[in-house]
């Protein structure tokens, strides 16, 4: 089917939404049994499944743009590499418990003012999609940032680990506060967030949080990795795809 | 071991008037306690309403006292309002 740019602009932003929220949440559940304690487990599992929700209703809505008979598990489970849209830090292994919680800190200071600008867009159904995760992102910035202010001021172990995490994941934040042209567009169109409010609000919520975890805000990273939106990821979603889709892939015909 | 203390969490639903005893979480601190119970209690739309309590503060009966402090009680059918007809007016007794 033949789209005209805005439509084809909305099915990449919806593939961003829907992806990075697929991604964090399947890389949540690779935490499923191997969490430090009982409570922590059903709190990233909680979250994980929360996000998986929250993506089939962004791919539920792409695939009906997409039309034929695609779904949104056809996407989900029948894409390539090449074809994900999800932003590079989500796709990034957990690494220790201070990665992982700084990850998801990260992820969510982007994703709440997102959503939240996202409650206003000239598309309803998108505006729709963004009321109901909205409240649910709140409480994952809340829980994350918690942690990141935990484990900053914990004992020196932990700090250095949260230092560690942080070196090794900044350079993928820029992604997160740089829009491209597209993402331009659907703001001048109405659809999309500003792309300034996002940049501020993230910038603010990291700078708050570092002060109160006693972690230092490294320079902007100026030169980081964005090419999620052109599909050239990092090594790493391969390897997850390549697990997460084993099984609808061997078995096209398997239903719950 | 991890340093954690355990919390005795408290529900309060939806149409309830008090909060109830539902079980325990372990945590670093109270504001985290409540975090954690809110993942593991509330989870199936149980509550509107958390308390969490440090479980060393609640100070207990001693089991040993039951039958000198309970089972007195059991044979006193006098002291219930079962020989009363409420009144329509009167809610929760």
């Amino acid at each position: 089917m033949m789209h005209s740019q805005s439509t084809q602009d909305v099915f990449e932003y919806l593939l961003r939404l829907g992806d990075s929220a697929l991604i964090q949440g399947q890389r949540l559940c690779q935490w499923c049994g191997r969490a430090p304690f009982l409570e922590e487990e059903l709190a990233l599992m909680n979250v994980g499944l929360d996000l998986v929700g929250q993506a089939r209703h962004w791919l539920e809505y792409a695939a009906e743009i997409q039309g034929h008979d695609c779904t949104a598990d056809r996407l989900a489970f029948h894409r390539d590499e090449r074809a994900y849209r999800n932003l590079l830090l989500v796709e990034q292994p957990n690494g220790d418990y201070a990665l992982t919680m700084l990850k998801q800190f990260f992820y969510d200071a982007w994703h709440l003012p997102v959503l939240q600008a996202l409650c206003c867009s000239s598309d309803r159904r998108m505006g729709a999609i963004a009321a109901k995760a909205v409240k649910e992102v709140t409480y994952h910035l809340q829980r994350s940032s918690n942690w990141v202010e935990r484990l900053g001021n914990g004992t020196s172990e932990s700090h250095q680990r949260m230092v560690g995490a942080n070196n090794r994941l900044w350079r993928f934040t820029a992604e997160l506060v740089t829009p491209d042209k597209s993402e331009q567009m659907l703001w001048a169109e109405g659809v999309g967030p500003d792309p300034d409010t996002i940049r501020v609000a993230w910038e603010r919520e990291v700078v708050s949080t570092f002060d109160r975890a006693t972690l230092p805000v490294l320079p902007s990273p100026h030169m980081g990795y964005m090419s999620a939106r052109r599909g050239l990821h990092t090594e790493h979603l391969g390897l997850l795809l390549a697990e997460m889709q084993s099984l609808p892939r061997a078995y096209p015909d398997a239903v719950w | 071991m991890l340093p954690l203390t355990l919390f005795e969490v408290f529900v309060r639903s939806k149409h309830g008037l008090s909060h109830k005893h539902v079980g325990s979480v372990q945590a670093a601190n109270a504001a985290m306690a409540l975090e954690n119970a809110r993942e593991l209690y509330t989870r199936r739309n149980e509550g509107i309403s958390l308390w969490v309590v440090e479980a060393s503060a609640i100070s207990a009966s001693n089991p040993e006292h039951k039958e000198s402090w309970f089972e007195p009680a059991e044979d006193k059918t006098f002291r219930h309002a079962s020989f009363y007809k409420l009144p329509d007016g009167v809610g929760h007794m």
